[in-house]
């Protein structure tokens, strides 16, 4: 196989064709590493992986719109399927092999106790629109849950139905908009701050909802410039959506003069909760003057991410927000849990329905489960080995590596590319070379504000002689770049992956997003 | 701690590394005020798994499960029986703990089982090209709407009367806040409802729902084209994947986006969540998507790989101007339905369908014989609605005593129309017996 | 038949009224491989300074702003089967719209080969 050209000219996006090549197999396999066709290439007609009886014949009241003609899935018998997904699996890093530092997405540990639990029958297996009298263990779950965020925010009520933390975002300032409205201000504050460092979801949201989203600056100790904020503030700002810790890593320790100054110009504190396994268990959002925060499930509370999701995003709101609630909400009757449904009449005025039925359900259990396995002491020692890790890791890697910002950090430690000045090597190269090393490369070039941004989160999860090893390949990686001869040997990293670096920039021009039986992967190479 | 690895002599070398004399100085940065020194107040304290099963156990005990008790409802949320070996899969720890493949060399796993995906999706809808799965159903319909919009840079959705009540309740809480209208045809109980003539140049797109919210079974053809003439696109819901194994798939019909509810593969009832929303579409929209799309390419040793594309459109890119907002996507639910779809194959899909169709038609003949009770549907695949001779919801709330789940009132989902309140919607797919469907048939004479 | 060159790295090239605009070579580089060009509609009215297109990389997206006011006369079909061309001919086969000016007066406010040379320099 000839290795293809390299069509990069040393921009990003391209790629860099590879060094020596290992001896070749007759399968093209490496031991446990199998090249995995796609399902349609391993499918046969006439194969099955069910047992389904044979279907009674009955007059068709299908309206004449039986479909005809193949649909085109193959046909694959069970023993094929487990080893195709075997096979896949063995692809993938994950939690479950080790370090997986990747800063802001809390990649703590998934406890298998969650998932034992959200599989009992009579929970996992619930209808949604079952009559309540038959669920009631199922909204006290539910409502066990928001009990725990909303003691541990410190907030008066809380959301459940976003499912996701984007989710969360938008019901929160949605929640925002309404309770504008209520006040006649919806026309009059269109504008919401938001610090550069802010995650894309931020404005993103901010924007689909009519705001014009205005940047507030840092100041050199990487925090919210309190002045800049009181002088952007005025009677046409809405909201400020502000991540506590920050992006960087760092505590905004002006947030109660910022939510003072905030409440004081009559506009709202939205606070994106990414980061609250750093502060979970000894501080409480609600003490810092939040108006609403969405909590991500799958970071702080360990629901796994499973390769993208599901996630699941409450959002606590403060007495304020709180009558904007979206429907449902779970109600109690006296002795009887009851759900709010559109129409029904609760105390207060909610601004719609953001998705059907109740919620992230799996979430909720899974969530609670790790929440009651860890109890309030739990809890607080997490996130005190949260920022302990990540603080440990700043100061062992700080003498060769260039940490952004002076001073500890909180849950994760943020590095720029200063230390890679001159070298030839650059953030994706580093981290391509991490790669190697056994490691999921950290976040990269996230937050924008700091140049060739490296994130690292440790979290909790790691047993210090993990962390050590971590520490001592990093070390070595920034020493080799470091001595300016090793820029070839980081570009052609990764070379012991299942894949070397992928020709992002071939599929982006010609995108292939499915199968075709005429194979037209050939054709978009040309 | 069983899931805290550092020990107190860990954590004081740390501390000595650090620099620091305890960990409160690293929380320095807290204001005052806001330090609580001690744990948060009025919670408890850690407890073993053992202690933590018996709390999960009792609130289990509480609810009448499916698997226990005769089983009609559907609204939205199928029963179906998923094979043993794709929760097997699912919970491989290299999928389960897994994350984003932002790092496409080592999450090819990931990668490729999403390309599967997609392609399955293209397959089932009879659509050019889907991504990589939406939250659920219910929010992929919003975004299909937000995507209309941005295409036709036109600002009115018109909604059918036969969309899933909530659904249509997001898109009108959608477009209250994000600034466009949607207008809302009335409650189309017969399956008879005409859009054609609401369709102006002002409208950005249409959104039926197949089978219906009703369980009617519709030709959408005619109603693409006059869609087509007006410079709208049509968007076709489908809350019941499985159907799409038995009739007539959205693509052939015209439709311009197709967003289904993919639950009723892979994934159990679960209570509401997490689901996986399927999104679909034409090549030529391909750029306005919203969510994530895997795209092959091949690495630097020339061999076939699969990447995240596209990306520029989402929001960790464009920030304000985004397809949308969104972050993640269905991630384990989404290999949950292409685990079972793969089980299923083109055999098993199509049998599978036709025996929901069957039980649901065994069911309709059935129901038919209980004094009072009238099926309204001519057409359906796998659930239909009856009109009672006295309001629907007092007599599943009896059946309920019973522990009979005996479908959904459609009033639950519909209070503010009083003329469905007689109306009762029920489901049967395969896993509907003999031994179920007596009790409800009997249950019922006996409460009517 | 002189380039001009506005300050987000547009040049436009007159011929009479009818301007073709497209992005300097320093923009091209700065974005990467190009991998799909968003060009106006033929008709569409633009004013001066207005967001008319979008250039994606694959790293970034970056909106074009027009450096006159005026109406689109011509896209550039070509880019949607090569949008390598801005990269390996930003001045030349890379253009992005031709513009039939409304206003000439739009171009007093740009730069010439030389100032903008001097710009980028200053940037880096």
């Amino acid at each position: 196989m000839a290795p293809s050209q390299d069509r990069s000219q040393g921009r990003t996006g391209g790629i860099v064709s590879g060094g020596e090549v290992a001896p070749a197999t007759v399968t093209g396999n490496r031991a446990l590493q199998i090249e995995e066709p796609l399902i349609f290439e391993l499918g046969q007609p006439g194969r099955t992986g069910v047992d389904l009886p044979e279907p009674p014949k009955v007059k068709d009241r299908l309206n004449g719109l039986r479909r005809s003609g193949e649909i085109g899935l193959p046909g694959l018998s069970e023993p094929q399927v487990v080893q195709h997904y075997t096979r896949l699996s063995q692809k993938n890093y994950a939690i479950d092999m080790g370090v997986y530092p990747l800063g802001s997405c809390t990649m703590k540990h998934n406890p298998r106790l969650n998932e034992k639990v959200a599989r009992f029958a009579g929970i996992g297996d619930l209808h949604p629109l079952q009559p309540v009298s038959t669920v009631q263990g199922a909204l006290e779950l539910i409502d066990r849950l928001a009990h725990w965020l909303k003691t541990l925010t410190g907030m008066p009520a809380v959301a459940m139905s976003p499912a996701a933390g984007a989710h969360g975002e938008m019901c929160g300032m949605m929640a925002i908009a309404a309770a504008l409205e209520a006040k006649g201000e919806r026309a009059q504050r269109r504008t919401v701050l938001a610090p550069e460092s802010a995650h894309g979801t931020n404005p993103a949201t901010a924007a689909a909802l009519g705001f014009t989203v205005k940047p507030i600056p840092a100041n050199e100790r990487g925090r919210v410039d309190l002045a800049a904020l009181k002088a952007a503030l005025g009677p046409d700002v809405a909201a400020i959506m502000l991540t506590n810790p920050n992006t960087c890593g760092l505590f905004e320790s002006e947030i109660i003069e910022i939510s003072k100054a905030v409440h004081a110009a009559g506009a709202y504190f939205y606070c994106d909760g990414a980061n609250f396994n750093a502060i979970v268990g000894r501080v409480r959002p609600g003490d810092l003057g939040v108006d609403c925060m969405h909590i991500n499930l799958h970071k702080t509370f360990s629901t796994p991410h499973g390769g993208g999701g599901p996630g699941a995003g409450p959002v606590v709101l403060s007495a304020a927000l709180a009558p904007y609630a979206p429907y449902p909400w779970i109600v109690k009757n006296g002795d009887a849990w009851t759900v709010a449904e559109d129409g029904a009449k609760v105390d207060g005025q909610p601004l719609g329905r953001l998705k059907a039925f109740h919620g992230q359900m799996g979430m909720f259990t899974r969530a609670l489960s790790y929440i009651m396995s860890h109890g309030a002491d739990g809890l607080k020692q997490a996130a005190e080995d949260a920022v302990l890790s990540a603080n440990y890791v700043m100061a062992s890697l700080k003498d060769v590596m260039t940490p952004a910002f002076e001073g500890p950090c909180m849950h994760e430690a943020l590095f720029d590319d200063s230390f890679l000045k001159d070298t030839g090597v650059s953030t994706l190269d580093f981290a391509k070379a991490m790669i190697d090393e056994g490691y999921h490369p950290m976040t990269m070039y996230f937050p924008l504000v700091v140049h060739g941004a490296m994130l690292i989160e440790p979290t909790e999860s790691q047993a210090k002689e993990d962390l050590d090893l971590f520490i001592t390949a990093l070390r070595a990686l920034a020493e080799k770049a470091k001595s300016g001869t090793a820029a070839e040997e980081f570009k052609a990293a990764p070379r012991y992956a299942p894949r070397r670096r992928l020709d992002e920039t071939l599929a982006a021009r010609k995108p292939v997003l499915r199968w075709r039986p005429s194979n037209s992967f050939k054709q978009a190479a040309e | 701690m069983r899931y805290l690895p550092l020990t107190d002599a860990d954590r004081r070398e740390m501390l000595a590394v650090v620099g620091a004399k305890s960990v409160d100085e690293l929380f320095r940065d807290v204001p005052q005020s806001a330090r609580l020194g001690a744990k948060v107040a009025g919670l408890p304290d850690h407890l073993g798994e053992l202690e933590v099963e018996r709390a999960f156990l009792d609130l289990a005990a509480k609810n009448v499960s499916p698997s226990q008790a005769p089983f009609f409802i559907g609204a939205g949320a199928y029963r179906h029986h998923v094979p043993a070996s794709v929760d097997y899969m699912i919970q491989r720890g290299e999928f389960l703990t897994s994350y984003t493949p932002y790092q496409p060399e080592i999450t090819q796993g990931t990668l490729q089982y999403l390309f599967e995906f997609q392609t399955q999706v293209t397959l089932l809808t009879g659509m050019e090209v889907a991504n990589a799965s939406m939250y659920d159903g219910s929010t992929g319909a919003a975004e299909a709407v937000l995507m209309a919009n941005r295409v036709t840079r036109r600002h009115k959705a018109l909604i059918s009367g036969g969309l899933h009540p909530q659904y249509r309740r997001i898109i009108e809480t959608t477009a209250k806040w994000e600034g466009y209208s949607a207008v809302v045809g009335k409650t189309d109980v017969e399956g008879l409802e005409d859009l054609i003539a609401s369709i102006d140049k002002e409208t950005s797109c249409v959104v039926v729902q197949n089978p219906s919210f009703f369980g009617h079974v519709r030709d959408f053809g005619k109603l693409a084209d006059a869609c087509h003439e007006a410079g709208a696109l049509l968007i076709v819901v489908v809350t019941e994947v499985v159907s799409l194994g038995l009739l007539k798939p959205p693509g052939e019909m015209g439709a311009d986006i197709v967003v289904c509810e993919g639950q009723s593969i892979g994934n159990g009832l679960g209570f509401g969540g997490p689901y996986v929303g399927l999104f679909a579409t034409k090549e030529k929209y391909m750029r306005q998507m919203p969510g994530r799309l895997v795209g092959e390419t091949v690495d630097a040793d020339g061999k076939r790989g699969f990447v995240l594309t596209l990306s520029t459109r989402e929001q960790h890119i464009r920030r304000e101007k985004a397809t949308s907002n969104i972050c993640t996507n269905a991630g384990l639910c989404a290999l949950a339905f292409t685990v079972h779809l793969t089980l299923l194959g083109e055999a098993g899909l199509k049998r599978l369908a036709e025996l929901n169709h069957a039980k649901a038609s065994e069911l309709a003949d059935r129901i038919e014989t209980v004094p009072g009770v009238k099926l309204v549907n001519q057409s359906f695949f796998n659930e239909f609605t009856v009109r009672l001779p006295k309001p629907a919801a007092p007599v599943v709330e009896a059946l309920a005593a019973k522990r009979i789940l005996a479908g959904v009132p459609v009033s639950r989902l519909l209070p503010e129309d009083p003329s469905v309140e007689n109306l009762l919607l029920l489901a049967a797919t395969e896993t509907a017996t003999e031994a179920g469907m007596a009790p409800l048939i009997a249950g019922l004479k006996e409460v009517l | 038949m002189s380039v001009k060159y506005s300050n987000e790295h547009e040049w436009i090239r007159v011929e009479g009224d009818v301007g073709t605009v497209g992005i300097s070579a320093y923009a091209q580089e700065q974005l990467g491989d190009v991998v799909f060009v968003d060009v106006p509609q033929t008709g569409r009215k633009i004013a001066k300074g207005e967001s008319v297109a979008v250039v994606e990389s694959v790293k970034a997206a970056s909106d074009i702003y027009s450096p006159a006011s005026g109406e689109v006369i011509e896209a550039n079909g070509e880019l949607a089967n090569t949008p390598g061309d801005v990269n390996a001919d930003p001045m030349g086969k890379g253009w992005f719209f031709k513009v039939k000016l409304s206003n000439p007066g739009d171009l007093d406010g740009l730069m010439d080969q030389a100032a903008y040379d001097a710009f980028v320099k200053s940037l880096s």
